[in-house]
């Protein structure tokens, strides 16, 4: 943890508000700063200004019908939390998801990894001050989403999973236009290396900028991109295996400290980067693949009635890491208790540790650079 | 390692009296064993440290309240990322009066859970450095996680309830249809 001190004299610390809606709080959270000048002394995060209760609601709903809030965990990757809650779920009642379904669920979770890497990029280039990059990644995101929508009619929420499988099958002509669109997103990528990644402002404003090293990373549980920019070779689909990721041929980008240093605000940016390549590639092998496995046969039988008993930890690589989902049932149609382990919750609450020694501006490209969405830590 | 040789390894070094009662296999998806409330903070700092075990990931904290047995669980979900194992713990306590160490000395991820547990639960983190709520307003009462929670009927004043629309316009509902149950029962999941 940086030690500071504070030798001036003439001690004049400011206790400043940002948020519940500062543009860069990326959702309803808020920060109450305590600055000397520019130079933080203390950020203390105040948030729970999105909680919606979704651990009671769960006790109260059936296990099907529980699905669409989990839509409302995280918005921006809403797949994922269907995929955890199915495969919680799957877990507790030993189902067994048809292949097919799984490739359904791998494409619709990559692409909807790429349109969540999508707005972060963006907004973390926005909060940084360069306004172009947003539309340009936004532009990308757009036609995932008009795919997704395609797929299952939602373009944000998409209550697209099942327990036991997925909810449609691909639409006639789908494979192709996602084809078509991935043809394009990779020249896209270069273009947004060449704008923004690699561009000299940038890399000036944020090499070097709120370093988390590898150890400290583990222990304050961050996961997913922020922890593989720490240097930590982590990921659930490689270490865990769970769908049909071990079918399918995928590098995990790890940070390199190839402008600054391992674990700073750049490699956070440049793993993301990375992530959305690995996704495309993902997604094509499984449009590949999918056709093995008969049409239709995307959702396990199950009793209309689900009553199970005991108790199940599933855990999925979200767009922002490891989440992971507790569920017990005691034989009831609703689940006796249900709890989500998210990315964003873990990666706020090292904000408070890391803040002191930071720039105010750096706060800002801090908090960004860790993908926080508000949802998801309050749930 | 396998569940049991950490639960064998740990008691070994800890006593029967303190950690006790493994859980694997059969309808366990995920094996646990439990631990004496009071001892979590010494069982933590063994599992992270020993090299063996070199558990380095803290995953989840959750706490679940079981109000006929009269008891408050707190379940630890453990990882570790370099050796690739898992465990959970649970811990068993009072519900009247629960209240167990802090373990976020050991892992800072515990301190946002541990907050949040208490926030929903009122389970009491002993030694936590800023056990405040977390989610819910500084003056909310009670824990809404607890089964026996009621919500107010009001909130500084502003109502949380409304009148059922159905009862207010006399809104006439269909019939139910009732599932065709002994169909159904025949293929129920007990897992």
């Amino acid at each position: 943890m940086t030690e500071v001190v504070f030798s001036n004299e003439m001690d004049e610390e400011m206790t400043l508000n940002m948020g519940p809606h500062h543009p860069s709080t990326h959702g309803v959270l808020r920060f109450i700063v305590k600055t000397d000048g520019e130079i933080i002394r203390k950020a203390t995060p105040d948030v729970g200004y999105l909680h919606r209760s979704l651990e009671k609601i769960a006790e109260r709903c059936t296990y099907q019908g529980y699905m669409p809030y989990t839509d409302r965990v995280d918005y921006v990757a809403a797949m994922f939390a269907n995929e955890c809650w199915a495969s919680a779920c799957e877990k507790l009642m030993d189902v067994e998801v048809p292949p097919r379904a799984q490739y359904l669920r791998v494409i619709s979770c990559e692409l909807n990894r790429i349109a969540s890497h999508m707005v972060a990029l963006g907004c973390f280039a926005m909060d940084v001050g360069a306004i172009t990059p947003f539309p340009w990644a936004i532009r990308e995101r757009e036609a995932v989403n008009d795919r997704l929508e395609e797929l299952c009619g939602a373009r944000l929420t998409y209550n697209y999973h099942r327990i036991g499988g997925v909810s449609y099958d691909m639409p006639k002509g789908w494979r192709d236009k996602v084809l078509a669109w991935l043809d394009n997103f990779m020249p896209a990528m270069d273009e947004l290396d060449r704008l923004v990644t690699y561009n000299e402002i940038f890399v000036q404003r944020l090499a070097n900028v709120a370093i988390i090293s590898g150890t400290e990373a583990k222990d304050w549980g961050l996961v997913g991109p922020n922890l593989r920019a720490s240097g930590v070779k982590w990921d659930l689909r490689k270490a865990d295996g769970y769908s049909v990721y071990p079918e399918l041929d995928f590098d995990v980008p790890v940070g390199l400290g190839e402008v600054g240093t391992v674990g700073d605000c750049w490699e956070r940016f440049w793993v993301r980067c990375q992530e959305c390549r690995e996704s495309a590639k993902l997604v094509r092998q499984a449009l590949e693949k999918i056709d093995e496995h008969p049409e239709d046969e995307i959702l396990a039988k199950l009793p209309r009635r689900l009553k199970p008993k005991g108790e199940a930890y599933a855990r999925i690589e979200s767009a922002r890491g490891d989440m992971g989902c507790y569920v017990i049932g005691r034989g009831a149609v609703e689940p006796y208790r249900a709890h989500f382990r998210t990315g964003s919750f873990t990666s706020m609450g090292i904000i408070e540790a890391k803040s002191p020694g930071l720039f105010m501006a750096d706060l800002v490209a801090f908090i960004a650079s860790l993908d926080v969405v508000a949802p998801e830590i309050d749930r | 390692m396998s569940p049991e040789e950490i639960f064998k390894q740990v008691q070994a070094e800890l006593g029967e009296e303190l950690v006790f009662n493994f859980n694997e296999g059969g309808d366990i998806k995920d094996a646990w064993f439990q631990v004496d409330p009071y001892s979590i903070d010494k069982l933590a700092i063994l599992l992270k440290t020993d090299e063996a075990l070199h558990f380095d990931y803290l995953e989840c904290i959750t706490g679940v309240d079981f109000p006929e047995e009269e008891q408050v669980h707190v379940v630890y979900h453990l990882c570790s990322l370099a050796e690739k194992h898992r465990i959970v713990i649970k811990c068993f306590l009072d519900r009247d009066d629960p209240a167990l160490p802090t373990i976020s000395q050991v892992w800072p991820a515990a301190n946002w859970q541990e907050r949040e547990c208490y926030d929903l639960l009122g389970v009491l983190f002993d030694g936590h450095p800023d056990l405040r709520r977390l989610l819910l307003p500084d003056d909310w009462r009670g824990h809404p996680l607890r089964k026996d929670w009621k919500e107010e009927d009001n909130y500084h004043g502003i109502p949380t309830t409304r009148l059922n629309p159905v009862a207010l316009f006399g809104v006439e509902l269909p019939a139910e249809e009732e599932p065709a149950e002994e169909a159904q029962e025949s293929k129920e999941v007990s897992a």
